[in-house]
């Protein structure tokens, strides 16, 4: 049996692959049609024409699309993702810190999320229908429905200006200790967790109350096990499938989603990096984030399906 | 009520107020004598320079693409930062007058074409190394190459020669000019070891603070330069820049006391902050103008009535009031204002509905005229538009407005387009803005205002050496282009800055935003 599973998972990977291939393509193609001149871009409102041209020459701009596109994904199937054309940077030594930062505010927003609303989902449950279920949707229906900019306002205005608890400015640097940073982001990675709260505590609750509509749960409580017993260790686990899959998405936005938590924050993150080149018309470094993004959605959405598989022994054993 | 104290005793220190009137406004606030001296002497000591701590300053206008290279430069944030580490041969005094720098003086032939700089010595580059004229030859070789991307070229084009001997540098150019020590003033020449032609990115200057730390897009910090050759600035150990882009997020930076500087303060904003105790909102009139710019050689912008049409058409004074919310000042249909050398006021003209349609049934033309706008164009220039698009409609103008998208801005719609909206951030002299932009052959002359006559007069003035008759020379362009050019300046708007508590040492200077980025180095901290 556990080869079935190999082969389920390594089929996941292989179509990941492929898509991300497919993927490659239509970034390519996006940044070609991009409206406005790089060279212009670049030099700005007091570039000369003999300044444009030169650079111009230096960029290769005068080759066809589709060598450049070879070239480019040679390179980076090899692990080259080539020079920026603003700075002259190699492009995988300027992208690395920004990565690192956003997934270390991903990280701390999702194990603070995460958990938070599969247990507020689980209570949800467990009180369906009385105050804390409806306190509990009630409040993560608000923050979801405020803009996350205006939550993170908010925040800045209350928890930093006024309290002064917290740093508004969330820039992280080399040579910062780790409580220095979890201090930095304390306000972003508050802002992210409302954001995303609501939308995996409701499928929480919407996947166990499914499950517990069925036979074996009401087995579990003529057994005489309490409540909560009967959602922890016999609903959630066959709810298990639903919840990873909004989890997953979830993180993808963490890590994909969050320009403007970036930008209100100041946090040196991949968003703000990405609206940067793409602003300056920086085509290899907007593909190159482009695919590293890509290669994120797809991989947390591979992740969800390899769980799902093993949570689910009707998928195991396809007849 | 500590606020209108705190203002008080900074005019008392000004000396627009004296003491005993002090201590009486004081005394009517409820605040007891000795408490007011304590405050007295404290914002007295706020006007003695402060050694020490480190100046915090948040920017907008910095990305992840900014280089140290000085050609490469654009943005406000490598501007203020490049303030700090690297200097040109001359700079320009707070009251716009040229003073010496890295150059200890210079002089010119008679017909203004051969200028030498003397350069100083015992200035040292951050590595160690002593500054010579030999590195000023190669900054400048740098810069004026034709193949390099540098954004100083536009100004080094009239370069026909480059020579160092000994302690000074020669530099003979093709046309005479007689303000070539302003271009020297352009702040990406900042002189660099070997002109930076072994690593233009290195961030090694002779500034007062050295480049420690470099993150484009994020911060930039630098430390005091210990061999610093002057003392009149450089009072903070270390200056720390950091790019704070979002304007809600650069002012909460400032009132949680995050930063001490800012830039970039919305007219929108400034009265609530102007009540947040210990902000001060600076404000200066600059150079910089807001423009609305037809071709003059494009129908139906061709025709001088109806330009003239549309420049009776705009109510300067409305836009100041609603646009920039009095934090600026009428133009005039010239692209320069007080804040130039050499200037002379012409005649203010107004809106006068009556006028405009007089022009505009002479030109003959019928029709919409379109008008295409950004929010990129200028701050609040969608809004200036629609109120240009009300004041014309009431002379029987009839403008469509086409909003354009922000992306692509200045490559497709500005210097392209007949008639858009933009904005100019003004040059330290006449003559490089009129070169800049209403010479015909200028690449950016954006309202195709081609006049052999006024070409002429451009140049000679630009080689006239005699200060009245040269002021007279520009009076007379200025005139040509308030009657006959294709700009229509509704206003110049201020530099708006604020500043935290404990800052000293501020003072008014037009030439660019944040004292032309010598804000963190020649303010202070008070402890």
């Amino acid at each position: 049996m556990r080869g079935a599973v190999a082969k389920l998972i390594a089929q996941r990977v292989g179509l990941g692959l492929l898509l991300l291939f497919a993927v490659s393509l239509l970034i390519f193609v996006g940044t070609q049609i991009l409206p406005g001149d790089v060279a212009q871009s670049i030099l700005g409102q007091t570039a000369t024409p003999q300044a444009l041209a030169n650079l111009r020459e230096k960029l290769g701009l005068n080759e066809p699309a589709y060598m450049r596109y070879l070239s480019w994904l040679g390179g980076v199937v090899t692990g080259d993702l080539g020079t920026s054309l603003t700075s002259g940077q190699n492009i995988a030594a300027t992208i690395g810190p920004r990565l690192k930062n956003t997934l270390f505010l991903a990280g701390v927003a999702a194990i603070i999320a995460v958990p938070l609303a599969i247990l507020l989902g689980l209570l949800a449950v467990r009180f369906r229908g009385r105050w804390p279920d409806k306190l509990i949707s009630g409040a993560t229906l608000a923050s979801i429905s405020l803009p996350e900019f205006f939550i993170g306002y908010l925040l800045i205005y209350f928890v930093a200006v006024k309290l002064g608890w917290f740093t508004s400015v969330s820039t992280v640097y080399d040579g910062m200790g780790f409580g220095a940073r979890l201090n930095a982001v304390a306000l972003p990675a508050a802002t992210l967790t409302l954001v995303v709260l609501a939308h995996m505590m409701r499928m929480t609750r919407a996947a166990i109350l499914n499950v517990m509509q069925s036979a074996y749960i009401e087995t579990a409580e003529l057994k005489g096990l309490s409540q909560f017993r009967v959602i922890l260790r016999h609903a959630f686990p066959n709810a298990i499938a639903p919840i990873v899959n909004v989890v997953m998405l979830n993180l993808a936005y963490l890590v994909v989603g969050v320009v403007v938590v970036e930008v209100i924050f100041v946090y040196p993150g991949m968003g703000q990096f990405l609206v940067d080149h793409v602003a300056k018309r920086d085509v290899p470094v907007v593909q190159a984030a482009g695919l590293i993004f890509a290669a994120v959605f797809i991989g947390l959405n591979i992740v969800a399906d390899v769980v799902s598989i093993l949570a689910n022994p009707r998928l195991r054993h396809p007849r | 009520m500590s606020k209108e104290l705190e203002y008080l005793s900074r005019r008392v220190i000004l000396g627009r107020l004296d003491r005993r009137a002090f201590l009486g406004r004081a005394a009517a606030l409820g605040v007891g004598a000795t408490f007011a001296n304590t405050l007295l002497s404290s914002a007295a000591r706020a006007q003695e320079a402060v050694r020490g701590g480190v100046m915090k300053v948040g920017l907008q206008g910095g990305a992840a693409t900014d280089s140290l290279d000085p050609a490469t430069w654009l943005s406000s944030v490598m501007f203020v930062f490049g303030r700090q580490w690297g200097e040109q041969l001359v700079e320009l005094a707070p009251d716009g007058s040229l003073v010496p720098a890295l150059a200890e003086e210079w002089s010119s032939t008679p017909d203004a074409k051969e200028w030498t700089f003397r350069i100083r010595k015992g200035v040292q580059f951050h590595n160690g190394q002593e500054m010579t004229a030999q590195d000023v030859l190669a900054t400048l070789e740098r810069h004026a190459d034709e193949s390099s991307q540098s954004g100083a070229l536009g100004v080094l084009t009239g370069i026909s020669g480059l020579s160092a001997d000994g302690d000074s540098v020669k530099i003979t150019l093709s046309e005479p000019n007689a303000d070539m020590p302003y271009l020297m003033d352009d702040y990406h020449l900042k002189i660099q070891p070997n002109g930076g032609k072994d690593d233009p990115a290195a961030g090694i200057g002779t500034g007062p603070y050295k480049v420690v730390a470099n993150e484009p897009g994020v911060r930039h910090v630098g430390e005091k330069y210990e061999n610093y050759w002057r003392d009149d600035r450089g009072w903070a150990d270390q200056i720390e820049v950091t790019v704070i882009n979002d304007a809600t997020a650069r002012m909460a930076a400032l009132q949680s006391g995050q930063v001490h500087m800012i830039n970039r303060v919305e007219p929108k904003i400034v009265d609530l902050i102007k009540r947040v105790p210990g902000v001060t909102v600076q404000n200066v009139a600059g150079r910089g103008h807001y423009v609305f710019i037809a071709h003059c050689n494009t129908a139906p912008f061709d025709n001088n009535d109806l330009r003239l049409a549309l420049k009776y058409a705009i109510n300067r004074e409305e836009m100041v009031e609603k646009i920039l919310l009095g934090y600026g000042s009428a133009g005039n249909d010239t692209p320069v204002n007080q804040a130039y050398p050499l200037f002379t006021q012409l005649e203010q003209r107004s809106y006068d509905p009556e006028r405009a349609a007089e022009h505009y049934k002479k030109s003959g033309h019928e029709g919409p005229i379109l008008l295409r706008t950004s929010e990129v164009a200028f701050p609040g220039a969608i809004d200036a538009t629609q109120l240009f698009q009300q004041s014309a409609a009431e002379a029987g103008i009839t403008l469509e407005i086409q909003r354009e998208p922000g992306d692509g801005y200045w490559s497709e719609v500005w210097n392209v387009q007949p008639f858009c909206a933009s904005y100019w951030g003004g040059r330290p002299t006449q003559d490089q803005m009129y070169t800049t932009a209403y010479y015909s052959k200028a690449d950016w002359n954006d309202t195709r205002f081609m006049r052999e006559d006024f070409d002429k007069m451009l140049i000679a003035a630009r080689g006239e050496l005699d200060e009245a008759r040269r002021t007279q020379m520009y009076a007379d362009m200025s005139q040509i282009v308030h009657d006959e050019g294709g700009v229509i300046t509704p206003m110049f708007n201020d530099w708006v800055e604020a500043t935290g508590p404990a800052v000293g040492g501020w003072v008014p200077d037009g030439n660019h935003e944040m004292m032309q980025g010598y804000a963190p180095s020649k303010c202070w901290l008070n402890s």
